[in-house]
């Protein structure tokens, strides 16, 4: 098994589709010379400027034609080149994408797989930083992904491109470089509707997914030294939610605390809390509890602004804590 | 009329036949359009959404393409161009009545919203515009893939205000890819006339910025219409690019079954253009052809009546979608399936 990154293992996990199924390209803007992040380096010189496709600046046609070439038969992975400029291509996703397969009654589908840079890494400021996925969330027929680490960001696009069904995949930009890990050689997917367990404990259970996850195992790695034993579960797939793990999470401690970087109000966590509040009442042994940024629209460029906004492993530890002496 | 005239379909290259069978579709969707409105005012069926007036021209586009070859994405008045492509009357009505069997939706989308792979024909939705994006996305994999099928799609003048109509427009200019957008100019989106939707713009002239040819044509002529087409259909597979094409039509129908078109327009306006109305002046040309006459007029009319009386009986009976098949096809491959 290779070290590798987060972009690495998604820029591999695209390579190793597109040689293994011609139908497989790429289009976006910006892709043909490696992508403004690096996701797609090397590509074109590999598959050629077809499979790897410059796009005009037009995030809805980008999304459409995806739609379009699916519904033919291709599996067109579409970049948006921020997450933050998913929003012209939402009524392609939402009203089309979504709605495909449901209101031709099973006649067409479509398999596109959106990926959508996603975060805040750092001086991005409002436009280069947000975490749509709520708008997206509660959109049945939609798969949304967020994987936090190497192995999970390779398996799940890998997956999300042999799906039948229209994906987005929420790659997050604070990752790409920051968190690496080990990625077996062979191939292999991470199945779609799966969460999984990234650390046991007996205290208290923590959900979250992306970048926020990182910080999670970190500051229970900081929590094991004062006797706190925190579980923590990777929610992976957003949409649609692993029910029976989140249930099975929750119920291993009673005290549980949700964990991400997209704002409280509508996020997942109010879902995944509401999921919890319906089955386990009489598991719970504190208030669900949840911790995200506050509900400004979006994080601020100076860097006072964005330590106050954005989540770390010390708010969240202190926030673990807390729930730990409940 | 000259002979030459008399013969201006052959000239096109389509046989006595042919045009025989192109005013048979324009007969039965029109009929089909009248027999859904009284459907819908006898609460039979809960909407309908008419192409009354459209018909020539649809039928003239479809004759151009290649049926069982192009791909085909009609927006929703397009009835008569979907029955010249091989959807059946049965079906149609099946889809009005919203049952279990249309191949459309299965009685999940309103009237107008067609789907069928069988005859390559793309589900469409309710937001106008959307699916020229598809158009080029499925033109840009005829391109990729190599074949020499081509990619037509319709849309109302209305649309072409949307951002996805430009967005689509110029990705295929881009692309040279090989598509033909037809544009059906009926002048009114839904009660907003032309003026207001265009001002003095042609929607023809807007695919010069798209950088690709855009031809205005008499919607009414379905002669002219077919040439036209059948002209860019032949651009598009000698790799020339997209063609946009804009017909000039009326629609004679309220936008709909909900809609009171004489809050926007007068009773005279609608007759003096009822005047225009291409299906008589097709009928015409075949008599002056020689090809029809009252006999076989009467003869058609009571065979459509016929197929449509069938297909109101078949549909009315069919069986509703079972409650529970609301759950099925959100995904086509549901998670824990591989």
């Amino acid at each position: 098994m290779a070290v590798i990154t987060y972009l690495e293992a998604i820029r591999s996990a695209m390579e190793e589709e597109m040689q293994r199924d011609e139908r497989v390209f790429v289009l976006g803007e910006d892709v043909g010379k490696g992508g403004v992040l690096n996701a797609t380096k090397g590509l074109r010189d590999r598959f050629g400027e077809q499979r790897c496709l410059d796009t005009p600046l037009s995030e809805s046609a980008i999304a459409g034609v995806a739609i379009g070439a699916a519904m033919y038969g291709m599996r067109a992975i579409a970049e948006m080149q921020f997450a933050d400029f998913i929003f012209p291509a939402t009524n392609q996703i939402i009203s089309e994408a979504a709605k495909i397969h449901y209101r031709s009654n099973g006649d067409w589908n479509c398999p596109i797989v959106v990926r959508a840079p996603y975060g805040a890494a750092g001086a991005g400021s409002l436009y280069h930083s947000q975490c749509p996925e709520s708008v997206f969330f509660g959109t049945p027929g939609l798969k949304l992904v967020a994987p936090s680490n190497p192995y999970d960001a390779k398996g799940l696009l890998k997956a999300a491109i042999r799906d039948e069904d229209p994906v987005i995949y929420f790659e997050h930009k604070k990752c790409y470089l920051s968190i690496s890990g080990e990625v077996p050689e062979e191939d292999f997917i991470v199945p779609i509707g799966k969460a999984d367990v990234k650390r046991e404990g007996t205290d208290l259970t923590v959900i979250s997914y992306g970048m926020t996850l990182n910080y999670c195992l970190q500051a229970a790695q900081e929590l094991d030294r004062e006797g706190i034993s925190a579980h923590v579960l990777d929610l992976r797939t957003l949409s649609p939610l692993d029910k029976e793990a989140i249930l099975a999470a929750a119920a291993r401690t009673g005290k549980v605390l949700i964990v991400h970087e997209d704002n409280k109000t509508g996020g997942v966590g109010a879902e995944v809390s509401a999921i919890i509040a319906e089955e386990l009442l009489y598991e719970l042994d504190a208030p669900i509890m949840r911790l995200c940024p506050p509900d400004v629209p979006a994080v601020g460029l100076s860097p006072v602004a964005e330590k106050f906004y954005l989540l770390d492993r010390d708010k969240i530890r202190e926030a673990m804590r807390n729930l730990a002496l409940y | 009329m000259s002979v030459g005239q008399l013969n201006r379909h052959r000239m096109l290259g389509l046989s006595d036949d042919q045009v025989l069978e192109m005013y048979r579709f324009m007969v039965q969707a029109r009929r089909f359009d009248e027999r859904a409105i009284i459907l819908q005012r006898a609460g039979k069926i809960p909407f309908h959404v008419s192409g009354i007036g459209q018909e020539p021209g649809q039928v003239g586009m479809a004759f151009a393409l290649q049926k069982g070859k192009d791909y085909l994405l009609p927006y929703y008045r397009d009835f008569a161009f979907v029955l010249a492509m091989g959807m059946t009357v049965r079906e149609l009505m099946l889809s009005i009545f919203a049952k279990a069997e249309d191949p459309n939706s299965g009685g999940r989308q309103l009237s107008g919203h067609f789907g069928c792979k069988r005859l390559n024909m793309i589900t469409g939705s309710s937001p106008v515009a959307t699916q020229i994006p598809h158009a080029a996305g499925i033109a840009l994999a005829a391109k990729m893939q190599k074949k020499d099928f081509v990619t037509w799609v319709s849309l109302g003048e209305g649309a072409t205000n949307q951002g996805d109509f430009h967005e689509g427009c110029n990705f295929a200019g881009v692309h040279q890819l090989p598509m033909i957008i037809c544009c059906e100019n009926n002048q009114y989106a839904i009660s907003v006339p032309y003026s207001r939707q265009l001002g003095k713009a042609r929607v023809a002239d807007r695919a010069a910025g798209y950088g690709f040819p855009g031809v205005r044509v008499d919607g009414n002529d379905a002669l002219e219409v077919y040439r036209v087409v059948k002209e860019a259909r032949e651009r598009a597979a000698r790799g020339e690019g997209p063609t946009l094409i804009e017909l000039m039509m009326y629609r004679l129908s309220p936008h709909s079954t909900s809609d009171d078109d004489m809050l926007y327009r007068t009773r005279e306006e609608v007759e003096e253009n009822r005047a225009k109305d291409g299906i008589p002046k097709f009928r015409q040309y075949l008599i002056e052809c020689g090809l029809w006459d009252d006999e076989k007029e009467l003869r058609l009319q009571e065979e459509v009546k016929q197929l449509i009386q069938e297909a109101t009986q078949y549909a009315d009976k069919a069986p509703a979608p079972k409650p529970e098949d609301t759950l099925r096809h959100v995904f086509a491959q549901p998670v824990g399936e591989a």
